[in-house]
């Protein structure tokens, strides 16, 4: 167990240090900043002194080590379009873009789990079929494809929901949150359910596969011959077994669905983090892009190697096969 | 195409294995129903330059007085009659479909038969040689299939910028890893079979080994992935498009008619966006169909 966990935290040392290399060199050291940061009419000797200035002029390797140390320092640099230091611009976003990825999950694991289970208690009835069927568009079509559709029905068609935009916020500890207003939720319902709907779809295979596993198990049958009530066997024998691998799945799914929400986020003008790397992709705001990328991988790397030693922890067969 | 040696009971013994597939596809209705979807759709896509009403990017034969008209309105000019309406460019919505699913279809169906054949090399190259090249090919596959596919996407087109070619490659970069995972798994079983032993008795060259014996017998489960996989790359490329940061605005997509239509969906102009959405909602539901049966009539345990 601590080998493995030894050998996974080095593994993901190197994944977040190969990934900060693809990232420095793909976007720090094609083009020439300098061209976007002066006027054109600017002289030679003006570019030269904003190239010492932002350090260009040094060795790839020296920029590279000044960038990781900067970066561990949460300096990303500031910026091209407002000036503001890259990080901040970002940490800005969050709160938006964690409740909206939040309210998507509860939905996704309060309607997927239900329909999931039930869709593995008997996998012929037609209500199953439909359960299935539906999954399998929920998570094939695009998500920003779902996203227009509920605008349609709702915003354009009925009308009784707003398709843009944050609603009303409240601070609380400092961090703006929408969830305890009603024109927040008002706001905040199309969004989420989009981003719902497709985590929702995956919950449901997920429990229904593990539902169809663990029936069969001899306890199951046990908890049966005892002559206990169904809805016991539920609750405790099943449910408490078929938990294991929703709980990671929707551990991983958090992750995705973090980065997922740039195409949720696009389609509702959510101001969020991934709205903010989408329009600073387009405008080439490098620096914003550097540290949203980083930030992402470096988050996401952590919250895989969270899971997997949770996971260990969890379910000791597992920790068995990892030994082997 | 090589296929479990077995005939079912019912079907004559001069019957070849892929007329058997082919019968074994035709029983289900659904699947039937998804390829003939299919075929609706990429016929004219792939015929549009010549049976599209008008081409949408000529901007001589636009005429600027009949922008944002509603479906089934005549153009005064133009004589024609646009069926599913005209954009805020006055372009029919019927052709830009058409050119659009062009554009969809060649992005996927490239960079899926791409990341097939380089997914499908390593893969098989890993299983065969085992050791440290697995490992190593293998750990680089579990950390890309850990990052999310629009990310890795988003990375490769920051760093590469925009157009069809950098789509495309974006793409492969994201898909490759799925056919590599999935040839390795299957080809884990396939390397102890006896015709493997007997092609290394026979002291066969390893391309000769892996390419003319093990890859047919590994095709199966990986053509099942690469149809499933369209409906991925279709999906991803429109998302991709729709977010602006895809295919050129000379080259649209459907994932970008449908962006272009979006400012004008509030003003209740409908139709410039939900006519290529619901032609991209048919061509993805219509492969899911055809790969779903496929995976069910390719998979050996079932055709017993």
């Amino acid at each position: 167990m601590p080998v493995f966990i030894i050998n996974r935290l080095l593994q993901a040392i190197g994944v977040i240090l190969v990934m900060s290399v693809l990232v420095f060199v793909g976007l720090y050291l094609i083009g020439d900043p300098t061209s976007m940061l002066v006027s054109p009419e600017a002289t030679e000797i003006e570019r030269q002194a904003l190239r010492k200035a932002l350090g260009l002029d040094q060795s790839i390797w020296i920029q590279y080590l000044t960038f990781l140390g900067n970066a561990a320092h949460g300096d990303f640099g500031r910026s091209f379009l407002t000036g503001q230091p890259a990080l901040q611009l970002i940490v800005e976003r969050m709160p938006a873009t964690v409740e909206l990825v939040v309210v998507a999950m509860t939905f996704a694991l309060v309607v997927g789990v239900p329909l999931g289970i039930l869709a593995g208690l008997r996998p012929k009835a037609p209500s199953s079929k439909a359960i299935m069927t539906g999954s399998i568009l929920g998570f094939s079509l695009p998500n920003f494809w779902i996203g227009l559709m509920l605008i349609m029905l709702f915003a354009v068609y009925l009308g009784v929901l707003p398709a843009s935009a944050r609603g009303e916020t409240v601070n609380i500890g400092g961090v703006a949150l929408s969830i305890f207003t009603l024109d927040g939720w008002q706001h905040l319902a199309l969004p989420a359910l989009t981003l719902g709907m497709a985590k929702a779809a995956l919950i449901i295979r997920v429990t229904r596969a593990a539902t169809r596993e663990v029936l069969p198990m001899d306890y199951i049958k046990f908890a049966r011959a005892k002559g206990l009530r169904p809805s016991r066997i539920l609750k405790v024998h099943l449910l408490k077994n078929i938990l294991i691998p929703i709980v990671t799945v929707a551990g991983l799914e958090f992750g995705q669905a973090i980065a997922f929400a740039v195409v949720t986020e696009s389609v509702f003008s959510w101001p969020g983090m991934g709205k903010l790397l989408i329009d600073s992709i387009i405008t080439l705001d490098r620096p914003v892009v550097v540290a949203y990328l980083i930030m992402m991988v470096f988050f996401l790397v952590i919250l895989n190697l969270v899971i997997d030693i949770l996971y260990i922890a969890i379910d000791p067969s597992a920790g068995e096969k990892v030994r082997d | 195409m090589n296929t479990p040696m077995t005939v079912s009971s019912t079907a004559p013994a001069e019957e070849s294995p892929f007329r058997r597939l082919l019968m074994q596809f035709a029983e289900n209705r659904l699947a039937l129903v998804g390829l003939a979807l299919l075929l609706l759709l990429a016929v004219p896509a792939i015929l549009a330059p010549w049976i599209a009403p008008q081409n949408p990017y000529d901007i001589g034969s636009l005429d600027i007085l009949d922008s944002q008209m509603p479906p089934g309105s005549m153009g005064e000019m133009t004589g024609i009659t646009y069926w599913l309406g005209t954009d805020s460019q006055a372009r029919d919505v019927l052709s830009a479909v058409l050119f659009g699913m062009r554009t969809s279809l060649l992005v996927a169906f490239v960079s899926v038969s791409a990341s097939l054949l380089i997914g499908a090399t390593v893969g098989l190259c890993a299983a065969y040689f085992g050791g440290w090249l697995d490992a190593l090919l293998m750990r680089i596959v579990d950390i890309q299939l850990s990052f999310p596919a629009i990310l890795v996407a988003l990375i490769m087109l920051s760093i590469l910028g925009q157009g069809l070619d950098k789509v495309i490659v974006a793409l492969i970069v994201v898909q490759w890893a799925y056919f590599a995972r999935t040839a390795r798994g299957t080809a884990l079983v396939e390397r102890n079979r006896e015709y493997i032993l007997a092609a290394r008795c026979l002291s066969l060259g390893w391309r000769r080994i892996i390419f003319r014996h093990l890859l047919p017998n590994c095709l199966p489960p990986l053509i099942v992935i690469a149809t499933i996989d369209l409906a991925h790359a279709i999906a991803l490329e429109a998302t991709l498009s729709f977010l602006g940061v895809g295919v050129p605005v000379t080259q649209p997509s459907l994932g970008m008619l449908i962006a272009n239509g979006f400012e004008f969906m509030l003003s209740g102009h409908y139709w410039i966006s939900v006519f290529p959405g619901i032609a991209l909602a048919l061509a993805i539901i219509g492969i899911n169909l055809v790969g779903d049966h496929l995976r069910d009539v390719l998979n050996p345990r079932n055709a017993q």
